[in-house]
């Protein structure tokens, strides 16, 4: 079984050379820290940077330079600013080659939600909405079970929706899963983890065929 | 040279009243209106529909209009870091409309840039698409969503002019050009108000014809919402 960091790790090798690529909060922030240093990739920030560097040394933090996660961050060279509209047009128009981001349900459709629990939590939908109704290329990084031990992939989702039919792959701390128009289709399993496991933990239809091989991090 | 250097915040809202629709730049607390948010807290203009990406936190930022209960609804995409904002929604004072972030960024800049809705594909098969016209492009559905229409619309720039040509610093840009022009009066507060010509045309973000009163905001605290550093090693 994975901890956060091992899921962005196994994340991290979805990136690929030449990938502008937009970071949600949580998980999917811990992948730049595991993206390889020989290839390029530039991060996206919503709130209006291309080109995000690590967090700034202690004194240099400046409230004029966050990330969509409202944290202190720094730029790397060939770095630019933007404003929100443009932002957009990014992800909207799909230059943006690959979106990580969290969720408290994925369905086997590839619907996902992740923005409101009625009565509950409501904190809104950010920018979520605009990405997953956007990106051709989105990987959902989340535990495979909420903190009830309940799955999180389910056959439809129970939460209202933050985008419809858009999930293309998911990485949790037990599996590395495609969503197929048959369903979940599981590609790898975490070390130790095996598929009767994975089976127990996934509500939605899963689809094993034959060998299924252990994630490589 | 149009000159829209007013003398301070005070002249710069000139106009505000009860039941107005505002519009506010800023991501988090970074690059918001700091000054105009503070008179209006002065004003107590009571009533108001605040267009605003994020609703501040507590102590700071449109969480002070929220204290005084000056706010009726709040139009935003994502505001989970305000307690009061919660109580007040919970328990039904206060109306929210909470909209995708792309979308709110594209209801200002139409409305700056005159056009009176857009199709988007952001929350199609979701709520936010209850009620709204939809529309097939090339196997693909669309939500019809509008333009704003606000009275004011408060925005917060690093350097101006008195003829309201604007730069913006860093990430607190944001939805700040994208409000101006957009609301029937855009009142900008910068940090620093230099004399005309100073500013190169080439380096101009926003053109002063889409700003209609400038001024030097008299403080600001530039509050930092999530400090993240790493350790000098």
């Amino acid at each position: 079984m994975l901890d956060k960091n091992g899921i962005a790790k196994r994340i991290a090798r979805e990136v690929k050379d030449g990938y502008y690529v937009n970071l949600g909060i949580g998980i999917p922030t811990l992948v730049a820290n595991f993206v390889r240093n020989d290839i390029e990739v530039e991060f996206q920030s919503e709130n209006g940077v291309l080109g995000m560097g690590p967090f700034p040394f202690e004194g240099e933090e400046d409230a004029d330079v966050i990330n969509a996660g409202k944290q202190t961050i720094t730029t790397l060279p060939g770095a630019s600013f933007f404003d929100s509209a443009m932002s957009f047009s990014m992800i909207r128009g799909q230059h943006v080659d690959l979106t990580i981001l969290g969720a408290m349900e994925v369905a086997e459709n590839g619907d996902i939600a992740n923005w409101k629990i009625p009565g509950k939590m409501v904190k809104g939908m950010g920018g979520a909405m605009d990405l997953v109704a956007s990106a051709e290329n989105i990987i959902v990084a989340m535990m495979h079970t909420n903190r009830a031990g309940a799955s999180k992939l389910l056959k439809t989702c129970s939460l209202p929706l933050t985008g419809v039919g858009c999930v293309k792959k998911i990485v949790t701390n037990m599996a590395v899963i495609e969503v197929t128009p048959q369903g979940f289709k599981l590609l790898e399993r975490a070390p130790g983890v095996s598929v009767e496991d994975i089976k127990n933990a996934t509500e939605g239809h899963l689809i094993v065929e034959s060998d299924v091989p252990e994630m490589e991090l | 040279m149009i000159n829209k250097k007013v003398a301070d915040v005070t002249e710069a809202l000139q106009g505000v009243k009860n039941h107005m629709t505002f519009m506010f730049g800023g991501f988090g607390l970074s690059g918001i209106p700091e000054n105009a948010i503070a008179e209006l807290v002065k004003l107590n203009v009571k009533g108001l529909t605040c267009i605003s990406n994020n609703a501040g936190v507590d102590d700071f930022g449109l969480g002070l209009l929220l204290q005084q209960k000056q706010i009726k609804k709040m139009i935003s995409s994502y505001v989970g870091e305000n307690d009061e904002f919660e109580r007040q929604m919970l328990s039904g004072e206060l109306d929210v409309e909470l909209i995708p972030q792309g979308t709110l960024a594209e209801r200002a800049r139409a409305a700056q840039a005159g056009f009176p809705a857009f199709y988007t594909p952001a929350g199609y098969g979701t709520e936010v698409a209850e009620g709204k016209e939809t529309r097939e492009f090339n196997g693909k559905m669309y939500v019809l969503e509008k333009a704003f229409d606000a009275d004011f619309g408060f925005i917060k720039a690093w350097k101006g002019d008195a003829a309201g040509n604007l730069i913006f610093k860093g990430t607190a840009r944001n939805f700040n050009p994208n409000i101006c022009g957009a609301a029937k009066i855009t009142v900008a507060e910068v940090e620093e108000l230099v004399p005309v010509g100073e500013l190169d045309p080439n380096q101009i973000h926003i053109p002063g014809i889409f700003v209609q009163r400038i001024f030097k905001g008299a403080h600001f605290e530039k509050r930092i919402e999530q400090r993240t550093v790493r350790p000098k090693s």
